[in-house]
């Protein structure tokens, strides 16, 4: 995601946000545990949802495909579909066991759930909609905490609203404060950020962020977007046709994506941990390196698009192989800028593509080519060549 | 114009009406969350009065009201006089009558609820009873509207099992429709014209109001 590294949104109402947190500060050492088996059908066919895993606090990206299962599975975890068998625990409590025929209805799972189209009640007003699962408190408990929570989502002004009137980016904060409120054990996010626009998007992410870092939930996001893996991940599971094809922490998952599954999906072959080593305002640009560690010895340097970063700070450089070029002598006379000397490690064909493996001072750029160019280059094995990466083909992702 | 008949009628239509809101919710809400796989019979049967011809649901029951049936039996140890040819006798056949009138636009408006909202509801805490009194009726307004007004108008111009159950007593069971009949046995045009009127009159009133809380407003338009 081109996060926007310090979003630039309206100051955040802090003494709001805290006595909206501070109502509940009692951390929850909560996981969700899954282990289920289900049949279920897409637009593709039929398939077996057939997963393992165990999320602990904190973000887990479920990342695939539309169709892959990730929905079903949520379905499932929520209690609004019943899987064919298996268990599933929230916090240590079993919440469905097929062994034991336990199924706890929906209701009494204490487990919120946004859906991508957020069905808010269009009957209520965005404060009703917040306060609606605060049943059981008293009428004036459940004010006070709702409106606390309107503005921790800066979204009290809109509180006489129906959801009609309001935007989508603030359709889906009430959404997000209804599910929120209510404190639940777990938290299943289904494509919530999918309709937003990306300022919008990372200052919602920012909201979000900062509620959990009180709250120690565990946030299951559903999402096929791979820059927003990189954005708001602490682990990421890969689906695709019902299976976990991949688990782990997210530059370890989409950065390695020898998955076609997951390179496909993020659309990165080349992801890089980068320094900022210097902002050029004026040009519109900064420079990067390419590793965590300042002192890292001949460590590849890339130009890069501009972002709200400072200097020092980490990032995440995506770049497609198919924006890479390869020269076989130094280029001159380019407008490129960024020119990096490197030898081909490997070299493998892919149906019509080639694909070279070039190692540029340690640092190991995938990079795409046709089969007349490889031949009219003669590239192979060992063969020095440059690679030349595009300013703007450099993707800057948040951490 | 026979007013005496006009008042017990719209008298009825009223009782009626407002307990078919009553029955009805519960069977809608029934036939529109059971998953039940001989459903589709309850549902043939509660449609029966809209294509059975009222002699023969009359007839029927005025059997089970009668001292012969259980039904009449109980109901006379209790008020000491048989439930066929009263007041009482008529509601209930107008009650079966109706049904469909009522559960079926209730039924139709419940369906078309967003299944989503009911799951938002579910994952807020709320069993599926409050998730319907907060969520499913209060956005079944149009559909309670039709109900009840469909089920009053149909309520007013019955005839067949009027007839049938409650006889002609003045007072008692004589309706306008069968008022309007017996003037036009007597040639009593005039006034029968005059009554029919009013019925007619009254009918386009009730339907208007269907059809007005139904109204979609404009959604695309040439001005726009």
């Amino acid at each position: 995601m081109e996060v926007k590294l310090t979003p630039k949104t309206a100051p955040a109402p802090q003494t709001a946000l805290q006595a909206a947190l501070q109502t509940t500060a009692q951390p929850i050492s909560a996981d969700v545990e899954v282990r289920i088996r289900k049949r279920f059908t897409n637009p593709e066919g039929s398939f077996n949802l057939n997963v393992h895993f165990r999320a602990l606090a904190g973000f887990t990206i479920l990342f695939g495909a539309s169709g892959a299962g990730k929905t079903t599975l949520l379905d499932c975890i929520a209690g609004l579909s019943d899987p064919d068998e298996g268990r599933i625990a929230v916090g240590g409590e079993d919440l469905y066991d097929s062994e034991k025929k336990l199924n706890v209805a929906a209701w009494k799972r204490r487990i919120g759930y946004v859906h991508q189209e957020l069905a808010l009640f269009p009957h209520l007003t965005a404060e009703q909609n917040v306060a609606y699962g605060l049943r059981t408190l008293s009428a004036t408990e459940r004010q006070t905490r709702s409106r606390e929570m309107l503005e921790a989502f800066r979204i009290a002004h809109l509180r006489d609203r129906r959801p009609t009137q309001i935007s989508g980016g603030e359709r889906q904060r009430v959404a997000l404060a209804r599910a929120l409120v209510t404190e639940p054990r777990a938290l299943l996010l289904d494509e919530p950020l999918a309709a937003l626009d990306r300022p919008t998007k990372s200052s919602l992410v920012g909201d979000l962020r900062r509620w959990n870092q009180h709250h120690r939930v565990p946030i299951l996001f559903v999402t096929h977007n791979g820059e927003e893996v990189f954005a708001l991940g602490d682990e990421v599971i890969v689906l695709d046709a019902g299976i976990i094809v991949a688990q782990g922490q997210p530059h370890e998952v989409m950065r390695a994506p020898r998955l076609e599954t997951v390179a496909h999906l993020s659309g990165f072959e080349n992801i890089f941990d980068a320094t900022v080593l210097a902002l050029h305002e004026d040009r519109g640009t900064m420079t990067c390196q390419l590793g965590t560690c300042q002192l890292e010895n001949g460590a590849v340097e890339l130009e890069t698009p501009l972002v709200r970063a400072e200097v020092g700070s980490h990032l995440r450089v995506g770049v497609r192989a198919g924006d890479l070029l390869l020269a076989t002598e130094h280029p001159r006379g380019l407008s490129a800028r960024n020119v990096l000397p490197g030898t081909i490690r490997q070299l493998e064909q892919r149906d019509v593509i080639v694909s070279a493996m070039v190692d540029c001072g340690g640092t190991e750029f995938e990079v795409h080519l046709t089969l007349a160019a490889r031949d009219a280059l003669q590239l192979g094995p060992g063969k020095g060549v440059w690679v030349v990466v595009k300013t703007h083909s450099c993707h800057l992702m948040g951490m | 114009m026979n007013w005496e008949a006009f008042w017990l009628t719209v008298r009825l239509a009223a009782i009626v009406s407002t307990l078919l809101i009553a029955i009805g919710i519960p069977i809608a809400y029934w036939l529109t969350y059971s998953r039940w796989r001989w459903k589709f019979l309850v549902e043939a049967a509660v449609a029966l009065p809209i294509v059975l011809p009222p002699t023969v649901l009359g007839f029927y029951v005025l059997v089970a009201l009668g001292s012969r049936s259980p039904l009449g039996r109980w109901w006379e140890s209790l008020t000491g006089h048989t439930l066929a040819f009263t007041f009482e006798g008529l509601v209930i056949g107008s009650l079966l009558y109706g049904l469909p009138f009522a559960v079926q636009p209730f039924a139709a408006s419940f369906g078309a609820v967003d299944p989503k909202l009911l799951h938002a509801s579910a994952s807020l805490g709320h069993s599926p009873v409050q998730t319907f009194r907060r969520i499913v009726l209060p956005l079944s307004k149009a559909g309670l509207v039709t109900g009840f007004a469909l089920s009053f108008a149909h309520t007013l111009g019955e005839f067949g099992v009027v007839l049938m159950v409650g006889g002609n007593i003045p007072g008692v069971t004589r309706t306008i429709s069968i008022d309007i009949y017996d003037q036009v046995q007597t040639a009593n045009y005039s006034s029968a014209n005059q009554t029919a009127l009013v019925l007619l009159v009254i009918s386009f009133l009730v339907l208007s109001i269907v059809y007005g809380v139904n109204r979609r407003p404009w959604v695309v338009g040439p001005w726009r």
